[in-house]
């Protein structure tokens, strides 16, 4: 009753179970926070436009995203991955989100950035509907924890759009 | 080795009716590990609910040893969410974000293309020849939480097969030589 076996058992059951205790009450304790993000992105420049050889659409930005996501940080957050994603619809895809940019923002103090860049990835069309395309750009983010549950949500901006002719 | 004689001892004076005990015993450890496996299938829809992560591509967010937790609704893919997949011709399935999301407008298939946060380009190399995009049926399900090292012993014992065998070994002793 009394082993050493028996004890070491005990000690160690007991230990797992607060650990997992204390890591589910620090992955809830992120439901107390109520972050208030904001951001603004600019389309600067169209670089270029045109048409693939095998018929794509591609277009070039470059564009000026401005952001301030430090409420989002919490104890329990390990970075915050943010991605901007250009959103639109054509004849043929009731919906297409194509990634721009991203960055992992490992730490608060550098949550509240000004970046101007041109996109990261290449921004093509399934097609080439792109000529005159009203589209949204939307930043969303990740909240990668340390440990428990991640967190994602976005701010939609609209209001875009590309020229109707390439250049 | 006082320990080790005492068990040594118990097993020799041990009687049938507490040997069946026993078996029953390891029987209901091993039966409510599987009901905790099968219901978290149920659970979570997904294939695999838990899955180990193997490789660096991930880095920083998810780590070698890191595990997640898998859910596979019938909400609709979108980008930024991180999904595990399979490739036809490749035995593990990747973990990685969904970065460009396609869905036709007729039969609402969609058309996914994936990269891993710490590699340089996307995912199309590792496809399939021939293909461009992940469809619905390449997604095992995706990542909705995360807890750090736990994988390790997974990798360890799938690596080292012997402390597999040993640990295996060492448990079904105690379990036969415990006497309460």
């Amino acid at each position: 009753m009394h082993s050493f076996g028996y004890r070491a058992n005990a000690l160690l059951t007991f230990a797992v179970t607060i650990l997992a205790l204390m890591c589910t009450i620090g992955s809830l304790s992120d439901n107390l926070n109520t972050p208030s993000p904001s951001a603004q992105i600019e389309i600067l420049n169209i670089n270029w436009f045109q048409k693939q050889p095998h018929g794509n659409d591609e277009v070039s930005l470059t564009l000026n995203i401005t952001a301030d996501l430090q409420s989002l940080f919490t104890w329990n957050t390990k970075q915050l991955f943010i991605f901007v994603a250009a959103e639109y619809e054509t004849p043929k895809n009731a919906l297409n989100q194509v990634s721009l940019w991203d960055a992992i923002i490992p730490a608060k103090e550098f949550a509240k950035f000004s970046i101007h860049t041109s996109n990261k990835y290449r921004f093509i069309d399934q097609g080439h509907s792109l000529r005159g395309k009203e589209f949204n750009l939307t930043l969303h983010w990740h909240v990668m924890p340390k440990t428990g549950k991640m967190f994602a949500n976005k701010i939609v901006m609209s209001g875009y759009r590309l020229p109707e002719d390439y250049r | 080795m006082g320990w080790i004689g005492e068990s040594i001892e118990s097993v020799k004076s041990m009687k049938i009716r507490d040997s069946l005990f026993q078996f029953i015993t390891l029987g209901m450890i091993v039966s409510s590990a599987l009901i905790i496996w099968k219901g978290l299938m149920c659970i979570t829809g997904s294939e695999s609910p838990v899955v180990v992560v193997l490789s660096e591509s991930m880095e920083p967010g998810f780590q070698r040893g890191d595990i997640l937790f898998l859910q596979m609704s019938k909400d609709p893919i979108r980008t930024g969410e991180i999904v595990v997949f399979n490739i036809q011709g490749r035995d593990i399935p990747i973990v990685h974000r969904v970065i460009e999301v396609h869905e036709q407008r007729q039969s609402g298939e969609v058309r996914i293309l994936t990269k891993g946060d710490n590699n340089d380009v996307d995912d199309r190399m590792l496809y399939a020849q021939g293909q461009f995009w992940l469809k619905q049926e390449h997604i095992m399900g995706r990542a909705v939480g995360f807890l750090p090292y736990v994988g390790w012993a997974t990798i360890i014992m799938t690596e080292k097969p012997i402390i597999k065998y040993i640990l295996i070994g060492a448990l079904g002793l105690l379990v036969i030589t415990s006497k309460d």
